[in-house]
């Protein structure tokens, strides 16, 4: 055994497995540049009419009715097949989305639904402890990544509850990997007006989302990648 | 509505709500007597108070001989009905209440809960009182807010428009504008 490990280490110098690491380390930044520089320009695709799977990620209470609003002026027919995931713990959300797609069934004369609706586990409830938070937010990655595998959506759509941000960063894992090229906006919330939330802040900073819109235009001035788009609500 | 003998005051009716947190703050300012003097000073009869979680009881009134008939519940479904039928609102800063009060043109304070850890909320309540279509209180100062107020000067809010944005996502994915 110690004869052949030596011998596997002399094959390999301290070196070569030196440049090695440096060569994919190189590599990979590159690669995330690169998604990063594609990621803000426009999307250009062969067939401009082809609808694209939507995922949709819910917050609580007025975020979802502001999504929703964003989700009624969207074309219907454009982003489909549609996805939405709302928290474990948040019924409400789900049930809004579920008005929303009956009402846009019911007007095109279909009689099932064929939007999905999914749960996700939070990483951190309110008042949670640090300590057992670890555990939590580990399965909650876990969770987020086995829903996202299964979804692969090409356009995500988040407007600040914290569940969007580990569905982001898988979204542009699959990007660098190559897994699936995603469009991913986000909307800060409108009771947002100086500052970005921790969810925006982090997308906003890593460059995770490809367009990035705030409500207020004293948050546009602050943050000047971000397109100002006027009140949802 | 209509009230038989000489008091066929008209019924204006201030709410309170603080949706379903615990705002025991503001319904212990609503409740506070000078508030309810300054309330009835201003031709209000009635004032309803949603206390949501709370754990402070306000004193009920039937309104006789000339004071505020004050009335409180915990919640209730039909929260729209009373916000329609109220002449001013009372509410704190969560924005579900804000827009939805806004949307009905009725004139609203806002009480923002100065207790709460990431208080990002009066950020929306201090913008909206800047652009006059709200006014913005702390529960210290809600009497003086209500004694000062001159609710001809606040300005209807126009609802917001999802359009530019639905827009700005269709160019950007490269769908045609229609």
């Amino acid at each position: 055994m110690e004869l052949r490990k030596n011998c596997c280490f002399s094959v390999l110098s301290p070196d070569f497995t030196i440049t090695c690491i440096i060569i994919t380390f190189t590599i990979v930044i590159l690669r995330v540049l690169y998604v990063i520089y594609q990621s803000g320009k426009l999307l250009h695709r062969s067939a401009a009419e082809q609808p694209l799977s939507t995922l949709i990620v819910l917050g609580s209470g007025g975020h979802t009715t502001e999504m929703l609003n964003v989700l009624s002026a969207l074309g219907n027919d454009r982003f489909t097949p549609r996805v939405y995931i709302a928290a474990a713990t948040d019924n409400m959300s789900l049930l809004k989305a579920r008005t929303l797609e009956t009402s846009i069934a019911e007007r095109s004369g279909v009689r099932e639904i064929s939007a999905r609706f999914m749960q996700i586990y939070r990483s951190r409830e309110v008042g949670q402890s640090y300590l057992t938070s670890v555990w939590t937010t580990l399965l909650a990655t876990a969770h987020a990544l086995w829903l996202m595998i299964r979804i692969r959506p090409q356009v995500i759509l988040c407007n600040g509850p914290g569940t969007c941000v580990p569905l982001c960063v898988i979204a542009f894992l699959f990007k660098v990997v190559g897994i699936r090229w995603s469009s991913i906006f986000y909307v800060e919330s409108i009771v947002r007006v100086k500052r970005l939330s921790l969810s925006g802040l982090l997308l906003y900073q890593l460059r995770i989302a490809d367009q990035f819109y705030v409500q207020w235009p004293k948050l546009q001035r602050k943050y000047c990648r971000a397109h100002s788009v006027g009140c949802l609500m | 509505m209509e009230e038989t003998g000489d008091a066929v005051k008209e019924k204006k009716l201030v709410f309170v709500t603080v949706g379903t947190t615990c705002f025991d703050a503001l319904v212990r300012a609503a409740d506070a007597q000078d508030l309810k003097g300054e309330l009835l000073k201003r031709g209000y009869t009635h004032l309803l108070i949603q206390m949501g979680r709370g754990s402070y009881i306000p004193t009920k009134s039937a309104g006789e001989d000339g004071s505020l008939a004050v009335d409180y519940f915990t919640f209730s479904s039909s929260i729209a009905d009373h916000l329609r039928s109220a002449s001013l609102v009372i509410s704190h800063a969560g924005s579900g209440s804000i827009f939805e009060t806004l949307r009905l043109g009725k004139p609203l304070i806002v009480v923002v809960n100065e207790d709460l850890m990431d208080n990002h909320q009066s950020e929306l309540a201090e913008e909206l009182a800047e652009r006059k279509h709200l006014y913005c209180a702390r529960p210290q100062n809600l009497c003086h807010t209500i004694a000062s107020m001159n609710l001809e000067s606040l300005l209807p809010y126009c609802p917001g428009d999802a359009t530019p944005i639905a827009k700005l996502i269709n160019r950007f994915l490269g769908f045609p504008d229609d």
